[in-house]
């Protein structure tokens, strides 16, 4: 176990296993889970399938945040910027340019992969704090260039954009809600079997030994600046495509939207979630989506203060989020078993 | 035209008569969810956390309103349950707080949700839903379009509303004057100056300069110095608080004495006219439409005194110097109205119909003479403000009200 390792994955014997099942469930598990997501939209209301979608594109930007830091250990507090560039990529095709809702995502992929990319170069020489506060600044002064002039007959400005929603195709007896939740979950599930891949294979490596130690890895033969801005890259990329089913699914885009506040969310997510546990990003999404609902329940002036103490218990609880919790219950699981 | 359209809605309002009238023959009790023999569900959204968390107070107090109505009985024997949730003022979050209250909670309408993105992405989807949107706290113009929107009604003056009202004074008073105007490069200032230009109509030409200034920017000053220099001697001010006050300072640091008149959102005496200073601002102009909880001169006001009694009984940690609760007031007052209105034919139909044929209504905290009045074609309930001057240390209303439609 290398000693980076050790600061992610601090006092946990089940982690020292085989770096694959530190990073997802186990096949059981996922099909489980996927059957799960598959059945449950038909016995439910709408409102509640919207939820679900928030849910998976909201633990696709998670993801995509777990990539970057649980993967190659570089922070971003400015994961809304590329969710703002997804979403009026998406929204502005749609809009103005009567592009398929579906085709708008990989331009929007490819689009926010390249901005990622090209941050990632300058950014490349700031690390730890520095570099969070490079993406901070990013994330601030996106809502403000959405707002500039010459942008503003394309993103509508302060206004923002409606966008339509997309009809099931083929004439399927289904509403636009549950067509966009399978549609959302069939891009999830490929984004995630994409990203398990990805950090099981070569790159996915490099990644990890540069996380654990950057002089080791390059001297080892990995070129530190190309997977960096690569992690960075990726990372943009998915956070591209929440942004468009965002986009979609919410039905509007405005600067509003997309501010430090959404940021900071996927950050918690991520923490939440338990970094580095890509399974964990639903949970953290999860987290974001319904705790301030319950809380909010709680007491409605405090409803900000009330989220604080829940996250406080979570950190003090369980430090590694979700994914110390997974563990606690696999344990608890087989010891049963062997009673 | 003005006569057409005069015969028109003469036409709706005695057409709505006869439906009114004939429903109560009928005397048939019809719903739609959300409404019930017993109860009325009304859905609301505000930002009670982040960054617009000042605004809760008008949430707070509308649901005071609605303790007090239902503990005198409610309306027509229904009590009114307020499902109020919090958007944290992102527009995503509205559109799930707006689907959960259409959709799991089951609703009659939503009411007073506020902001204006986060109003605009729910407006389509209450608009397919059929939904009632109904008064908006939001001062875009665009909750005034009952073609394509029929189910979203605004309730406070426009900024266009706002704007006409100061040319329609400037034309008055001073016919030979050169404006100058300083504006807030996004939908507010956008909308404010749209409203300008509309109300000068052919005389738009009165207006020598135009300078937009962005929220980023740290000062106005450069600006003011550039309307000085274009001859101007009307300064109209389309700015937000603090760039309000960096324009009064300033004109009088460079000794220009234009006339100068400053938007509504900005009249804080506290906010605005203090840190500019009290001797700079005597004499500036705005214009105002709700009576201020601080002015004593509505001490002995009818409507006043239902209000602070109102406070005192059912919101006593209220405070009343915050215009939010004055306005969250009036609007759960109108809201009352409209459902009194609608009688036993709690249809979501029949809300809108209601909510558009409101005749000369006087909420107890809108300035006197002022009256909300809708029709079919016309979704601004408030269209009148009373011009008001900086004199001592306060605003002191003075002339009539002025309503804003054109042509008048």
């Amino acid at each position: 176990m290398s000693a980076a390792e050790e600061v992610v994955a601090e006092g946990h014997e089940a982690v020292e296993a085989v770096p694959k099942r530190a990073m997802t469930l186990g096949t059981g598990t996922s099909l489980l889970v996927l059957a799960a997501l598959l059945i449950v939209p038909v016995f439910v209301k709408n409102f509640i399938i919207f939820q679900m979608t928030m849910l998976l594109i909201y633990g696709l930007a998670v993801l995509a945040l777990n990539i970057l830091t649980g993967g190659s250990g570089q922070f971003s507090l400015g994961q809304s910027a590329f969710y703002a560039v997804g979403a009026y990529t998406s929204a502005v095709l749609m809009e103005h340019a009567n592009i398929n809702y579906a085709l708008t995502i990989p331009i929007s992929a490819a689009v926010c992969f390249a901005f990622g990319y090209l941050f990632g170069k300058p950014a490349l020489r700031l690390s730890g704090v520095y570099l969070a506060l490079a993406t901070f600044a990013l994330a601030t002064a996106m809502p403000q260039l959405l707002k500039l002039n010459f942008l503003e007959h394309w993103t509508g400005g302060v206004q923002g954009l409606v966008v339509t929603k997309p009809d099931a195709p083929f004439g399927l007896p289904m509403s636009q809600d549950m067509w966009l939740y399978y549609f959302t979950l069939v891009v999830t599930v490929a984004i995630y079997i994409f990203s398990v891949n990805l950090l099981r294979s070569r790159s996915g490596r490099a990644f990890m030994a540069i996380r654990d130690n950057e002089i080791a890895a390059s001297s080892m033969g990995v070129n530190v600046a190309l997977y960096k801005t690569l992690a960075f890259g990726v990372s943009a990329g998915i956070t591209g495509v929440a942004g468009s089913l965002g986009a979609i699914a919410v039905q509007f885009v405005a600067p509003d939207s997309y501010t430090i506040t959404l940021a900071i969310s996927l950050f918690l997510g991520m923490v939440v979630g338990g970094v580095g546990w890509l399974p964990g990003s639903f949970v953290g999404a999860a987290f974001i989506i319904f705790v301030p609902n319950m809380a909010e329940s709680i007491s409605k002036g405090l409803s900000g203060a009330v989220f604080g103490v829940l996250l406080f218990l979570v950190i003090y609880l369980v430090p590694h989020g979700a994914r110390q919790a997974a563990i606690l219950g696999q344990q608890l699981a087989g010891k049963l078993r062997k009673n | 035209m003005t006569a057409v359209r005069f015969q028109v809605a003469t036409l709706w309002v005695a057409f709505a008569l006869c439906t009114a009238m004939s429903s109560e023959v009928l005397a048939q009790k019809k719903y739609d969810s959300g409404a019930s023999d017993t109860e009325i569900k009304i859905g609301n959204i505000m930002p009670y956390s982040g960054p617009a968390s000042a605004y809760a107070a008008i949430g707070k107090a509308e649901e005071a309103y609605f303790n007090k109505i239902n503990a005198e009985g409610g309306i027509n024997g229904r009590k009114i349950k307020f499902i109020s949730y919090d958007d944290a003022y992102s527009p995503p979050k509205t559109v799930e707080q707006a689907r959960k209250l259409v959709e799991s909670d089951g609703v009659l309408l939503i009411f007073g949700s506020l902001g204006t993105s986060t109003n605009s992405a729910i407006r389509k989807y209450m608009n397919e839903k059929k939904v009632p949107q109904l008064f908006v706290a939001s001062g875009a113009s665009k909750w005034n379009e009952p073609k394509q929107y029929p189910w979203t009604m605004g309730w406070q003056p426009s900024y266009q509303s706002e704007a006409r009202i100061y040319a329609k004074y400037i034309m008055k008073e001073r016919p030979q004057a050169k404006i100058g105007v300083l504006y807030q490069n996004d939908d507010f200032g956008k909308d404010y100056l749209k409203g300008l230009k509309d109300g000068l109509g052919a005389k738009a030409s009165m207006i020598v300069l135009e300078e937009a200034y962005n929220t980023s920017e740290p000062a106005v000053d450069e600006h003011v110095v550039k309307l000085k220099a274009s001859g101007a001697d009307v300064f109209i001010s389309i700015t937000t608080p603090k760039f309000t006050a960096q324009g009064i300072k300033k004109a009088a640091e460079i000794n220009w004495h234009p006339v100068q008149i400053i938007s509504n959102v900005s009249t804080s005496v506290g906010g605005v006219i203090e840190p500019a200073g009290f001797e700079i601002s005597q004499g500036i102009l705005s214009a105002s439409y709700t009576k201020d909880g601080s002015d004593p001169q509505w001490d002995a006001d009818d409507g006043m005194k239902k209000f602070y009694n109102f406070l005192a009984q059912y919101d006593p940690k209220a405070n009343k110097l915050d215009a939010g609760v004055a306005f969250g007031y009036a609007a759960a007052q109108t809201m009352v109205k409209v459902l009194q209105m609608c009688g036993n034919d709690l249809t979501r139909e029949n809300v809108m119909k209601q909510a558009a044929s409101l005749k000369d209504f006087a909420p107890d905290t809108l300035l006197p003479g002022i009256k909300i009045n809708t029709a079919p074609d016309n979704f601004a309930p408030i269209e009148q403000l009373q011009m008001m001057r900086f004199k001592g240390r306060k605003w002191e209303l003075f002339g009539d009200i002025i309503s804003s439609e054109l042509g008048q």
